[in-house]
């Protein structure tokens, strides 16, 4: 039984000021239409990368971004940095809010706050060697007064993250190094002017196994002795798990869920985030993963589903959760799969023309011609072949309409995020109001 | 027992350089039954991908091969390139990590999939071809609707299904499968592996699944294969090899992986060695914590420690371990940074 829930208004409410605090932070790319959208006017799709977040940074804290690729955990982690420019809404760090400020401001303040990138191979420059390329931001901030002051310093770098004897690397080239020495010399280069808060997009998932555990120990022992602040992107629970203090669970651009580590492991609330935790192949040979995981993948960013973003793929999914043209494809996509070639060359005929409707309408018309009693029929068929189909809870009515038929959906309503125990969690579920029996 | 469908026998392959000749795969010898999976795994440059292309006569030229690969009657290591060629595909199959480089993306669905059976199955009718590959296609969760669509139109997770698809609708009997899911997420990945093993049950397809994940092994493979150095050092069925591990790589590998049970970290000091120069006697010594005198000595002999077979001198045989040879190994320490 889950406490009751309450709205959540403000963010967090800690007794030390956050180090960082993130207020309905948007991040949306405008992506061009195609040539003939533009000439006649046409506007290009908007992908909402990040679309509405707000977390408090605590200071001292890792907080993992933990989500599947697409989800925006890179783009939120870059806007933490001013590295991208965010469509709307606040990044306060002290008294400033990076959401807002002019880059050259920001390029100043980034020496606080440093990202650790996925791809070490891709993040040192060939032809520099680590001397000149871990110095680099020290010239860059102006705080070293000399060549041989910049190399002491990066000496000392090396040392602490375990490159040594740094004598031996100061005139390495990238090329020298193996995949776990790169990214040392990489957190080298976040850590060399001293940062507050360093971003590690998955710092680890480019490397061998047996080399992760070694940078994850680097990473915790850095941010103990430097008193960093981490956000720790990953898709890899398993490290999310080990390495964070709470977790932000990301789907679509936004957070479905956040509390501490413990919480969400023990008692995952989101469906998705159950299941990703039952999606983790397990050590143990006798204990398998389920086969009843969501069926598809995260849909594309530029048309989310309406209501619940994750709705086309929860198995919970209800009344309200934002059902509309698109699942009805959906639904008769997976009965093809099931039914095979003889029922797609008698059934999609019939309903060809739900491929032409406007996928956001919470109705949806098709023109049967003379055939709308047989698409009725159909569509009973459907519901009847799969009951336990989510999508038959979203469906309102069936009815014709002269030569058409007119399926009418529940409206829809988009979760915000709701308190339960020590977790915010955007789902109808555990909305009071909205569910009765779960 | 049934007979194994390949049967591989002292497998080497090398490719040359300018220090010398790269012992990628040194020596390897395991069977394959049919609808068997074996997982192969072991870190980063132990030879895993050039073992599984070994196996299919798809090395890059200069690569040089010696051993016995045998399917059905015949050795494919001294069989011609236009022997082998023919057997790939109806018979042995491949499916890469990453997909999109491998379909063409000019091609629709469908054309990738005519040219593919028009190839290999010159009788079929273009009524058969659609049926074969809608059918392969339904099996990978593909809806039949999207056979006309161009690769660019699917997801990552779509795309490499739609590969694994294209390898099978050959019937393949063996196929080698090198990291299929490294790029995908795990939900996907979850969706995949449940393909892979509804595949080896329904038609009995033979699978060599190379891997990083343990996690993958212990929830898709019957066997696993541990790989250290261009050998295989530990083989046997996957729950007892995690269960019981023979050998201290396959210990130290189970030890290091981060789970969602790990409470602390633990990680193999050091990194797999340079397989031009390989150190002496047993290849894992400067590394493993129960390393003995002998082991720099002699190359440790193959031994059977019930289902397993392990390349280890803890196991013995006693009789070849000379006098004082079980007193433990005095090495230099190995730093932190010397790593993969
Ligand atoms: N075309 C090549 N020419 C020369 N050396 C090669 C070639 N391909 C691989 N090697 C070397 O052979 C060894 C084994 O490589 P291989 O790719 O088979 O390892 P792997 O176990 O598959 O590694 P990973 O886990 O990184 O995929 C490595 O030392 C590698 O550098
Ligand atoms: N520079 C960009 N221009 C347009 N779209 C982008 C850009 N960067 C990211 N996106 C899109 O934003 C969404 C979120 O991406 P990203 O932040 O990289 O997610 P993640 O790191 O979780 O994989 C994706 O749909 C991605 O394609
Ligand atoms: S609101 Fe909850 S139940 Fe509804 S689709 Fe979203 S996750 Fe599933
Ligand atoms: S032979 Fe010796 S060095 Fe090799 S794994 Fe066994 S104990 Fe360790
Ligand atoms: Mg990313
Ligand atoms: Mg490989």
């Amino acid at each position: 039984m889950p406490t009751k829930p309450e709205l959540m208004t403000t963010p967090e409410q800690s007794a030390e000021r956050p180090l960082m605090e993130i207020r309905d932070l948007k991040v949306h790319y405008e992506l061009r239409g195609s040539a003939l959208a533009r000439l006649v006017g046409g506007e290009g799709e908007t992908v909402k990368a990040v679309d509405g977040v707000n977390v408090a940074l605590r200071k001292g804290e890792v907080l993992g971004l933990v989500g599947e690729s697409g989800s925006g955990k890179t783009t939120l982690g870059r806007a933490l940095l001013g590295l991208v420019r965010p469509t709307s809404g606040h990044i306060t760090y002290g008294d400033l809010d990076l959401a807002r400020m002019p880059q050259r401001q920001l390029r100043s303040v980034r020496r606080r706050l440093q990202m650790v990138f996925q791809d070490p191979h891709a993040a040192l420059n060939p032809s520099m060697d680590l001397a000149t390329a871990i110095g680099h931001p020290l010239r860059i901030h102006k705080l070293v007064k000399s060549k041989a002051e910049a190399r002491e310093r990066v000496r000392e770098t090396l040392e602490r993250v375990g490159l040594t004897p740094a004598d031996q690397f100061l005139d390495k080239l990238p090329a020298e190094l193996s995949g776990g020495q790169k990214q040392r010399a990489v957190i080298a280069r976040a850590i060399i002017c001293g940062p507050e808060l360093l971003v590690a997009d998955e710092p680890i998932s480019m490397l061998d196994m047996s080399v992760r555990a070694k940078i994850l120990e680097l990473m915790l022992e850095l941010g103990r002795d430097l008193d960093l602040t981490y956000v720790y992107i990953t898709h890899d629970l398993a490290t999310a798990k080990f390495f964070c203090d709470r977790v932000a669970i990301m789907y679509l651009g936004r957070v479905v869920e956040i509390g501490p580590t413990e919480e969400i492991f023990a008692d995952p609330k989101h469906p998705y985030t159950k299941a990703l935790l039952r999606a983790v192949p397990d050590l143990d040979p006798e204990r398998k993963v389920p086969r009843d995981l969501p069926r598809g993948e995260i849909p594309d960013a530029a048309a989310p589903p309406h209501g619940c973003s994750f709705h086309p793929r929860c198995p919970f999914a209800f009344e309200p959760c934002g059902w509309e043209a698109r699942d009805l494809r959906a639904m008769f996509e997976r009965r093809w799969i099931r039914l095979g070639e003889d029922a797609l060359a008698r059934e999609e005929p019939l309903v060809g023309e739900l491929t032409e409707v406007d996928a956001h309408e919470e109705m949806v018309r098709v023109r049967a011609g003379g055939r709308a009693a047989e698409l009725t029929a159909l569509l009973e068929e459907a519901r009847a072949d799969e009951p336990d189909d989510p999508l038959w809870k979203g469906v309102e009515r069936i009815e014709s309409d002269g030569g058409a038929v007119v399926v009418r959906f529940r409206p829809g309503i988009d979760p915000g995020l709701l308190r339960v125990n020590a977790v915010d969690v955007a789902c109808h579920l555990h909305d009071p109001n909205l569910s009765h029996d779960h | 027992m049934t007979e194994p469908v390949i049967s591989v026998r002292d497998l080497r392959v090398w490719y040359g350089s300018e220090r010398g000749p790269v012992r990628a795969v040194d020596g390897v010898t395991f069977d394959l039954r049919p609808g068997e999976t074996l997982g192969l795994v072991g870190e980063s440059g132990c030879g895993k991908s050039t073992l599984g292309r070994g196996v299919l006569g798809l090395l890059p030229r200069g690569a040089k091969l010696a051993g016995e690969v045998n399917y059905e009657g015949r050795n494919l290591v001294t069989a011609s390139p236009k022997a082998i060629q023919r057997l790939r595909g109806p018979d042995l199959g491949l499916i890469f990590q990453e997909p999109l480089t491998r379909l063409n993306p000019l091609l629709r669905i469908s054309d990738q999939f005519e040219e593919t059976l028009r190839t290999h199955e010159p009788g079929l009718s273009k009524q058969d071809i659609r049926h074969r590959s809608i059918e392969v296609l339904r099996a990978m969760g593909i809806p039949p609707t999207r056979y006309r669509a161009y690769p660019h139109e699917f997801s990552g997770g779509m795309r490499q299904r739609i590969m694994i698809a294209l390898a099978l609708v050959l019937r393949p009997s063996f196929v080698v499968a090198d990291e299929p899911t490294t790029a995908l997420d795990v939900l996907v990945e979850a969706q995949i592996i449940g393909i892979l093993g509804d595949l080896r049950r329904n038609f009995d397809t033979s699978l060599l699944f190379i891997t990083h994940n343990l996690g993958i092994v212990a929830e898709a493979c019957d066997r696993v294969a541990v790989m250290y150095a261009g050998r295989i050092v530990e083989q046997g069925p996957v729950t007892e090899v995690f269960a019981r591990p023979q050998h201290p790589y396959t210990r130290e590998l189970l030890r290091s992986t981060i789970s969602l049970s790990t409470t602390g970290l633990h990680y193999i000091p050091g990194a797999p060695p340079d397989l031009i120069e390989p150190p002496s006697g047993c290849r894992f010594h400067p590394r493993c914590p129960s390393a003995m005198r002998v082991c720099p000595e002699q190359f440790p002999e193959q031994v059977e420690v019930g289902p397993q077979r392990v390349e280890c001198w803890l196991h013995g045989p006693d009789e070849l371990v000379p006098e004082g040879g079980r007193e433990p190994l005095v090495r230099e320490e190995i730093t932190v940074a010397d790593e993969a």
